[in-house]
């Protein structure tokens, strides 16, 4: 007889929604006709809002990953993961943790660069390891890779030179280590 | 063999023996195969109704029901349908025709992105884009439809690839999904922890839901309940998952709950949910539902679990396999048989001072309420009952008294009017020896009224009682609580003569105005060869009480 005593309600618990920070999920689906429309279409249809969205192949032809941010403080994760698991196409869903995890953005800006101020923005971009890929008469096209924070810090630093364009990639993320 | 004969050599396959559905352009080598195979088609006179049909053939017989329909406009009409059995967990398999591969994109005649627009509404779907596809993908549709947590599962066969040539071999091998594995077993340990907690528990109420009557876990819930004096009360898609002639029955939970029911909820410390999902029409105000309870949830489908209400325990799996699981580990527990007496004197005070009651007609009006308890009387109270939606339905719920699974189909989550007749055909055709009896409502059953055609023309003997009150009463009802009276789009009018309507479609219609007669004119529709309609005209202005007004708690129940 195993003691009953030892489950009392008033110590039960439930688990906190609502985590409070930005998630990662790194999602393995079938690489087939409108899988991406049954993931968008099931964050719109809850009402989840998707921060960034990158998607491509990966080693397995049959197989494409789709990496997205959502943020935690607004979008229970766990019901978040729960309903994506419910799309059969979906194969793997990895609630990417900060501190075991390589992530990496892209942007490409189109800054306006006169020549007076030309150099300080190759400057910043060796600062930033981001390259010049593109000249013009009066613009300058950059690259940069790294984290969402880098690159949201360095369009600070080239916004005050007049931003033309830009564009970014969202995050793209692979877990440290052998797994 | 070509693709569209290895179709109908696959549903054979699956068991399957009645399809409902219309043919047309996109679908004709599918309607041609048909002829040759060994099965019967219901011809539908609406794809909408050919839905409601396959959903109520599943609901009485479990097992997976069929539509087809063709593309574009019979595809979009099934959509109300696929809507309908993915809100209440309906196994069944909808098959479209689709234009021709090449004229896909272009806006094609009869063309209509039917696995698009279904998306959010099916729990799986499959566009064939290879004949040979055609096999498998029907194998895969009956599994996912059927397993887990059950749903609707939509192939859509373009027209010119179900012509083609296939190689055909019969499946042998189970279905395999890479990313589709039900956990249907439950974690022992916290089915441990669940029945320590029931052990502990002195004010608990078990809640079931849907979820058991497609598990067919109704005796492993009776067992559970049984296993102690628990408390039970079931959603309205729960009814009869538990006997409602059973002392520990509370009645049915929620909007149009019984008062013991709900004051039980609002005051229980523990409530075990089962194959339920805390629906607004169960919790009312969220903040408010069931203040003081800790939650045990049991169910299939793990979304489900901390969706609306967090749980403190929860279990994902089948509930076949839990429940027994779960009294096992109860019954091997010390209990304190006297623990809920207390609250059993509690509960009864509440089933004393509220009973479901109405005040009885004068002068031979005839009371909704008077109407059910007399169909119950007439039918044994073991009909298959279906309804369409609104206040009929919700007095079936309440006085019918469901002792038995499977006996009471309705449109719970998606809330369809037009739903109850051609559910009610589906039910006949899946158990052609039972009663099968459609509660309708005048306004209902007008959307869907064309099916008297196909119950006549299939002779399918199903009798319709037309709950007539001349209005949309629900909504009526609501305008006058809510909105001052101010009554708008309601009134139904004095057309059609139903009883004439019947006539026409060639079933028997009768008319009952008078309390006395209602009995004996039941049962001649009951006697009548073939199908047959009994408009009963009851109080127009009866309303349907208790209520929990919408958005609210259940201690402020009215009525």
């Amino acid at each position: 007889m195993a003691g009953a005593e030892m489950v009392r309600l008033e110590d039960l618990r439930t688990n906190r929604a609502l985590s409070g920070r930005k998630h990662l999920l790194s999602i393995l689906v079938e690489n087939r006709p409108g899988v991406l429309a049954r993931v968008a279409g099931l964050f719109s249809r809850r009402g989840f809002n998707i921060d960034t969205l990158a998607v491509g192949p990966t080693d397995d032809p049959n197989i494409s990953r789709i990496t997205l941010t959502i943020d935690g403080a607004v979008h229970p994760i766990d019901q978040v993961t729960k309903q994506l698991h419910k799309l059969i196409n979906v194969l793997k869903i990895r609630d990417m943790e900060p501190e075991e995890t390589v992530a990496r953005e892209m942007a490409l800006f189109k800054v306006s660069a006169a020549v007076e101020n030309r150099a300080e923005i190759v400057q910043f971009a060796e600062i930033f390891r981001a390259k010049i890929v593109d000249v013009s008469r009066k613009a300058l096209i950059v690259e940069v890779t790294g984290s969402h924070d880098k690159i949201e810090a360095f369009e600070s630093m080239l916004r005050p030179h007049g931003l033309l364009e830009m564009v970014r990639t969202g995050e793209v993320a692979l877990a440290r280590g052998s797994d | 063999m070509r693709a569209a004969d290895a179709l109908m050599q696959s549903l054979m396959a699956e068991g399957v023996d009645h399809i409902f559905g219309i043919p047309g352009g996109a679908n004709l080598p599918t309607y041609d195969a048909l002829v040759d195979a060994d099965l019967r088609h219901v011809q539908a006179r609406h794809e909408q109704a050919a839905g409601h049909a396959a959903e109520g053939y599943a609901q009485a017989s479990g097992r997976v029901g069929v539509a087809f329909g063709t593309s574009g406009p019979g595809a979009t009409n099934l959509v109300t349908a696929i809507a309908d059995a993915m809100m209440d967990s309906v196994p069944t398999v909808f098959i479209t025709g689709q234009v021709r591969t090449e004229l896909i994109g272009t806006d094609g005649f009869q063309e209509a992105d039917i696995v698009g627009v279904t998306l959010p509404i099916v729990k799986h779907s499959l566009l064939v884009t290879e004949a040979a596809q055609i096999p498998e993908y029907i194998h895969e549709a009956f599994h996912l439809a059927s397993t887990g947590r059950p749903g609707p599962v939509l192939v859509d066969v373009p027209q010119d690839l179900s012509k083609q040539e296939i190689d055909y071999t019969a499946r042998t091998s189970p279905v395999e999904l890479a990313g589709y594995r039900p956990n249907l077993d439950g974690n022992l340990k916290q089915i441990r922890i669940a029945a320590k907690a029931l052990a502990n528990a002195r004010r608990p109420v078990i809640y079931s839901g849907g979820g058991v009557i497609n598990a067919n876990a109704s005796s492993e819930l009776r067992e559970l309940c049984l296993s102690d004096r628990f408390p039970v009360t079931s959603t309205l898609m729960g009814l009869g998952g538990f006997p409602s002639d059973n002392e520990q029955w509370l009645g049915m939970l929620g909007m149009h709950g019984t008062r013991a029911a709900n004051y039980a909820m609002d005051e229980a410390d523990l409530i075990v949910a089962i194959g339920a999902r805390f629906d607004d029409r169960i919790t009312g105000k969220l903040d408010e539902f069931a203040p003081g309870a800790k939650f045990i949830h049991i169910d299939v489908d793990p979304a489900e679990i901390s969706k609306n209400v967090p749980a403190h325990i929860p279990i994902v799996g089948d509930a076949l396999r839990v429940l027994p699981k779960l009294t096992e580990e109860y019954r091997s527990l010390q209990t304190d048989p006297t623990r809920l007496e207390g609250w059993w004197s509690r509960i009864a005070a509440w089933q004393k001072e509220y009973p479901l009651a109405y005040e009885p007609g004068e002068d031979g009006e005839i009371k909704p309420q008077f109407m059910i308890e007399t169909l119950h009387r007439v039918t044994g109270g073991d009909a298959i009952v279906t309804s369409d939606v609104g206040q009929h339905q919700m007095w079936v719920a309440q006085y019918y008294g469901f002792n038995r699974p499977r006996r009471w189909i309705n449109s719970g989550g998606l809330g369809t009017m037009g739903f109850g007749l051609p559910s009610a055909i589906g039910a006949k055709v899946a158990c052609p020896d039972e009663q099968v009896v459609c509660v309708a409502g005048d306004g209902s059953l007008i959307m869907n009224v064309q099916e008297l055609a196909t119950a006549v023309n299939e002779e399918v003997p199903v009798k319709v009682f037309l709950m007539n009150n001349g209005y949309m009463g629900m909504v009526r009802q609501w305008q006058e609580l809510f909105w001052s009276e101010r009554y708008s789009g309601v009134a139904n009018g004095p057309s059609p003569d139903w009883v004439k309507l019947a006539e026409a479609f060639g079933a028997k219609g009768l008319r009952c105005d008078d309390e006395a007669d209602l009995e004996e004119m039941m049962q001649a529709t009951l006697d009548a060869d073939g199908p047959a309609l009994l408009d009963v005209r009851v109080s127009p202005h009866e309303n349907c009480y208790p209520m929990i007004p919408a958005g609210s708690a259940a201690r402020d129940m009215v009525g």
